[in-house]
């Protein structure tokens, strides 16, 4: 049961508080959009073995959706962040970099 | 035989003699024993047979690693099946019985299996699966399905209570031999805060029983002061009994404490589970000894060597007269010589290695014991019980060079770490070739949230055999620095590894090399999976079942990776472990289920009215963790009479609906109906204040996924009503767009179903109800179809809502849910003059049917579009973006050619089953029968006195009048005609009165 640290309240929130909600940083794709679009944002998730960005909410805490960095292979968490963020933070990208020298980087 | 020695038993008291039975023999023992060392004392060896074959089992082990010596422990509703005997405590009244027998243990049926074992090779239920079915069900089935099964489940209730705890530490330190005291010891002296949990009654591991000499005194008296120690020290928590059962993220540990398991009925919880979070793990786990694989090794009174001086040791039990050692290791030296303390004889230890003259070696034959070396056991002799040896050398192929009477051999084939919980949150190992076997490797530890190593593996658990570098591990492992005690320790030789006894054993030989005891694999079975083709060490176990009992492959899992790897031709390392997985010893399910049983398993959310339906003949319908009214019986009437007579009601006179379960979300902001534009697919924006409006909801995949009513109350507020299932579930969909994807739209919502008592007044005498309560205009003129009104009734404050779900007229009223229950006895009472009766849910579902409106979760399963439903009107064209709208664009959703809403009538006049399905001409690519519509909601219907059902059907609007044919389950096919949805007032004139 992973811990992971709300960015709202500041809970160290155990898994059990926790809701899993898939992939972050996903960009929508709405009516206009291609199929191919369309499909990428529908299904095309990532699941890699390694560094990964996911969306979670504190849904027995205080209700807010965040992200959170880590790896998938280790349990590593690299950080958490608000869900008001079209991208990795600086500041974790970095942290991540030191400690995955061989990442491959946001994609 | 075995029996109890006279003196000794370092923890056993003699002068406290507990009564037991076993298979109703009555024996007696003395606290401090474990149930097997008073069998043992009692002579009884033979204690249960083996799963496939029925062969005679013994006690082999003395600790959790034990596979054979399972009982049935208790009676009645305190009756366990598969306990340990090993891990038992003894205590007066004690009630076992062996189990896998028919009729008895000393004469069973089963052991037929045993006589037709070439017939029952590995992969043999792979294999029986392959043949004819009939074979199966007729020939192979019925006979496995009477011989198998280990113990029986109990029939009834557990009576114990069983409770679970939750404690955190900066280390946890799993067991409490030298090495886990050790690093307790240092870790609390730093002050850090420690849990030390030890699996058995008794601190100190096997160095007491090994003469370990710790700052030149036995071990036991360092083991006593450095437990005194640790009880002195507040930040440290000492547990016997307690179970580290796995070890999971971020330092999550479960535990399991046998609290009153050896005093039962003494008002204790039975067991304990701890939920511990420690910031770092270290594993002092131990190791376990090794069975040596030689023909006859499952014959009873062959036991592990470590056994056999536990047993001598600890609990004063001598398991033989004369006891063969058989070894490849210089550790089991300790067991002649306990032995031959004991006042026993060791007619010979039997050695398989070349050379061997480390200080044990010369210490047992300063002795007088007989050592050769190159020599091993060929087979064991003896059917129920070990009669004697024959001894070969271990490099030949199996001749017979001597004979040796004996009554029990002890053997061992070296010793295996204890990496289980290493394992269990990605831990990896290394191949110790020196002990020939796997140990944790401290380069590739688990990890936790920062990267750093999570556990830590000290002492024998992490490879070291030798008393003096254990305490010095364990010091380091906790961060210390200082010396360690002194410990004198023999200087022991390099063991040799043997996967095989002798090396080049016959076929004969190997087929009775038994390497899993409880699920009967043999070196043989195992040889012939990898002649099949099985080089995977993970579809090898589940082939042969090796290592899939209950006790895990504790013993078995490296002798039979070593027999795979040698018969693949490839290193142990390279072939590599099957997957360590919690829990490290069987938990018992009281234990995780805990105080959530019978009224606390969950929730009950109950609505205002709850207890008003409670007392007037309820029917409960279980709705999510809602209890809803099914129906409302009165004395003589079945749930379907009452059903009948509450739909009749309503339509003729007036029904009155708790429903209060409907979600009530409210949504409010200057960009709240911009939202609720995306959130619905049609518009309610444009909804003026004071109107309701039924809207859609889908997900971005474009299927639908709710329904409601939404009523505007005011400029920037929408009250939006979900299905009773979907508020949590909406209001989440709705907060997680709103936080995670128009986070600068300014809306609030609020999740209020529980704030409101929401009262269906339905029927043609509702106005008429209403205006007797009294306090608001509810003329059709003041509060027409489909608008909302705030007031009073009855003198309680109000919201009434004009919307039907059930064709009549009808007012949903909303009301403060404390005044819920005053609201409703006031309609009861008032209704009286008007015929007034409460209905529930399953009328609630006739009413809608016949009216043809759909219902989430009966119409819809998750592929369902609005389209289907003929609700196209609902989805909005004009709106530019909404969510599901993309979904709905791709051409399989927005082709003509689907199953579409229909009404279904029986041509005679029955009901039609649920979900059944209307098959169409040829087959598809699977070779199954085409379909071509199914059936979503069937009722009997009292207003119209016929079966009425509606059902999604390929192009089913299409085809009105056509006749489907629908099979039922046990024969036969109703036939319906495909009709109007709508059975009931399909003008929609009695709503709007
Ligand atoms: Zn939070």
């Amino acid at each position: 049961m992973l811990i992971l640290e709300c960015p709202y309240c500041g809970v160290k929130a155990e898994e059990t508080e926790l809701s899993p909600g898939h992939e972050a940083h996903l960009k929508r794709f709405g009516p206009g959009s291609s199929d191919e679009q369309f499909e990428s944002y529908m299904f095309a998730r990532k699941n890699p073995k390694g560094v990964h960005f996911e969306r979670w909410r504190h849904t027995y805490g205080c209700g807010k959706w965040f992200l959170a960095a880590r790896c998938t292979a280790t349990l590593e968490v690299f950080g958490t962040y608000p869900a008001q963020t079209s991208e990795p933070p600086a500041d974790i990208v970095a942290k991540i970099k030191a400690r995955r020298p061989n990442w491959e980087g946001v994609k | 035989m075995s029996t109890r020695l006279a003196r000794g038993g370092r923890l056993i008291d003699r002068a406290t003699a507990h009564e037991f039975t076993f298979n109703g023999k009555r024996m007696a023992g003395f606290a401090g024993d474990t149930l097997a060392s008073a069998l043992l004392a009692n002579d009884q060896m033979l204690v249960g047979r083996s799963f496939k074959y029925h062969r005679p089992r013994g006690i082999v082990a003395s600790g959790a690693e034990e596979p054979n010596a399972l009982v049935n422990l208790g009676q009645g509703a305190r009756l366990e099946p598969n306990q340990r005997t090993t891990t038992t405590e003894l205590f007066p009244g004690l009630a076992a019985a062996s189990q896998n027998h028919w009729p008895s243990l000393e004469f069973d049926v089963g052991v037929v299996n045993n006589a037709v074992a070439r017939f029952l090779p590995a992969g043999f239920y792979y294999k029986t699966f392959l043949q004819p079915r009939a074979a199966w069900k007729h020939l192979f089935e019925p006979v496995i399905r009477a011989s198998a099964g280990l113990g029986r489940a109990p029939t009834e209730a557990d009576p114990d209570r069983y409770e679970q705890a939750y404690a955190h530490c900066d280390l946890l330190v799993v067991g409490g031999g030298i090495a886990g005291l050790q690093a307790a010891l240092t870790a609390a002296g730093t002050g850090a805060r420690v849990i030390v949990l030890e699996q058995t009654a008794h601190w100190g591991g096997r160095a007491p029983v090994d003469d370990v000499l710790i700052d030149e005194k036995p071990a036991d008296h360092w083991v006593a002061a450095t437990v005194a120690a640790l009880s002195a020290m507040p930040n440290v928590t000492l547990r016997l009994r307690c179970m580290a059962a796995g070890v999971y993220d971020h330092g999550y540990v479960l535990a399991e404490e046998r609290v009153a398991d050896h005093t039962p009925g003494d008002g204790r919880p039975k067991k304990r589970l701890w939920r511990i979070r420690a910031a770092k793990v270290i594993t002092a786990t131990g190791a376990i000894e090794r069975p040596l694989p030689f023909a006859g090794n499952d014959i009873p009174g062959v036991m592990l060597a470590s056994a056999v001086r536990d047993y001598i040791v600890n609990w004063a039990v001598s398991p033989g007269d004369r006891v063969v050692i058989v070894t490849n290791n210089d550790d089991a030296y300790r067991t002649a010589i306990a032995v031959h303390r004991a006042g026993l004889t060791v007619p010979a230890v039997l050695d398989a290695r070349t050379e061997a003259d480390g200080d044990l070696v010369q210490e047992v034959r300063s002795l007088g014991i007989a050592v050769h070396l190159n020599r091993g056991i060929a087979k064991v002799k003896g059917g129920r019980r070990v009669s004697g040896v024959a001894v070969c050398a271990q490099a030949g192929e199996g001749a017979v060079l001597d004979e040796i009477a004996c009554d029990a051999v002890a053997m061992s084939g070296g010793w295996s770490p204890v990496v289980h919980l290493w394992s269990h949150c990605g831990g990896k190992l290394i191949w110790d070739e020196a002990q020939a076997a796997f140990r944790p490797d401290p380069q590739r530890p688990p990890i936790t949230h920062d990267g750093q190593a999570m556990v830590a593996a000290v002492g024998s658990a992490n490879g070291l055999l030798q008393a003096d570098e254990v305490l010095a591990d364990a010091i380091r492992a906790a961060g210390g620095s200082g010396p360690a005690p002194k410990v004198h320790a023999p200087a022991e030789a390099a063991m040799v590894p043997v996967w095989m006894m002798p090396q080049g054993a016959s076929a004969e030989l190997r087929a009775k090399m038994w390497l899993d005891y409880q699920n009967d694999v043999k070196v043989a079975d195992v040889q012939l999976a990898a002649r099949e083709g099985y080089e995977s060490v993970e579809h090898t176990k589940r082939y042969t079942t090796l290592g899939m009992a209950t006790d895990q492959g504790k013993l078995s899992n490296i002798n039979g990776l070593a027999v795979l790897a040698g018969s693949l031709n490839a290193p142990i390392p390279q072939v590599g472990t099957t997957t360590f997985r919690p829990p490290y010893t069987p938990v018992t399910l009281g234990a995780l289920a805990g105080e959530a049983r019978g009224e606390i398993f969950q929730p009950l959310r109950r609505t205002p009215m709850h207890d008003w339906h409670q007392a007037h003949g309820v029917y409960w319908e279980p709705v999510g963790l809602w209890r809803r009214p099914y129906c409302y019986t009165r004395p003589g009437e079945s749930h379907a009479d009452a059903v009948k007579r509450e739909v009749v009601n309503a339509r003729s006179h007036l029904g009155l609906l708790d429903a209060s379960t409907l979600g009530k979300i409210v949504v409010k902001g200057p960009d709240a109906g911009r939202f609720l534009d995306m959130m619905y697919t049609n518009v309610m924006s444009s909804l003026p204040v004071g109107r309701c409006r039924y809207g859609l909801m889908c997900n971005e995949n474009g299927f639908l996924m709710d329904d409601g009513v939404v009523a505007r109350i005011s400029d920037d507020t929408w009250l939006c009503h979900t299905t009773s299932g979907g508020a949590d579930r909406i209001h989440a969909h709705m907060e997680d767009w709103l936080q995670c994807e128009w986070w600068d739209w300014q809306v609030y919502t609020a999740n209020l179903t529980e704030q409101y008592a929401q009262i269906a007044v339905v029927g043609p005498s509702a106005r008429k109800l209403l205006e007797k309560l009294g306090g608001m205009d509810v003329s059709k003129e003041a509060l027409p179809f489909m608008h909302w009104a705030e007031g009073t009734l009855a003198g309680i404050p109000a919201r009434a809502f004009r919307i039907s779900f059930s064709g009549e007229l009808s007012y949903e009223i909303a009301v403060p849910a404390g005044q819920g229950l005053a609201f409703w006895e006031a309609c009861i009472a008032a209704g009286k003059e008007f015929g007034l009766m409460p209905y529930g849910t399953e009328a609630l579902h006739v009413l809608r049917a016949e009216k043809g409106f759909i219902m989430i979760g009966d119409e819809t399963d998750g592929t369902v579009i609005p389209q289907d439903l003929n609700l196209g009107w609902a989805v909005s064209k004009k709106k530019a973006d909404f969510i599901g709208k993309r979904g709905q664009e791709r051409t399989f959703l927005a082709s003509p050619d689907r199953w579409k809403l229909v009404g279904l009538e029986t041509l005679d006049g029955s009901v039609l089953p649920d979900g059944a399905i209307a098959p169409a001409p040829g087959m598809n690519a699977n070779g199954q029968r085409n379909t071509q519509g199914r059936v979503t909601s069937t009722y009997y219907s009292p207003t119209l006195k016929k079966g009425i059902a509606m059902g999604l059907v390929h192009r089913g609007p299409d085809r009105m009048g056509e006749v489907l044919e629908f099979p039922k389950i046990w024969g036969g096919v109703v036939k319906a005609r495909i009709v109007d949805p709508v059975f009931y007032d399909k003008a929609g004139e009695k709503q709007d009165v």
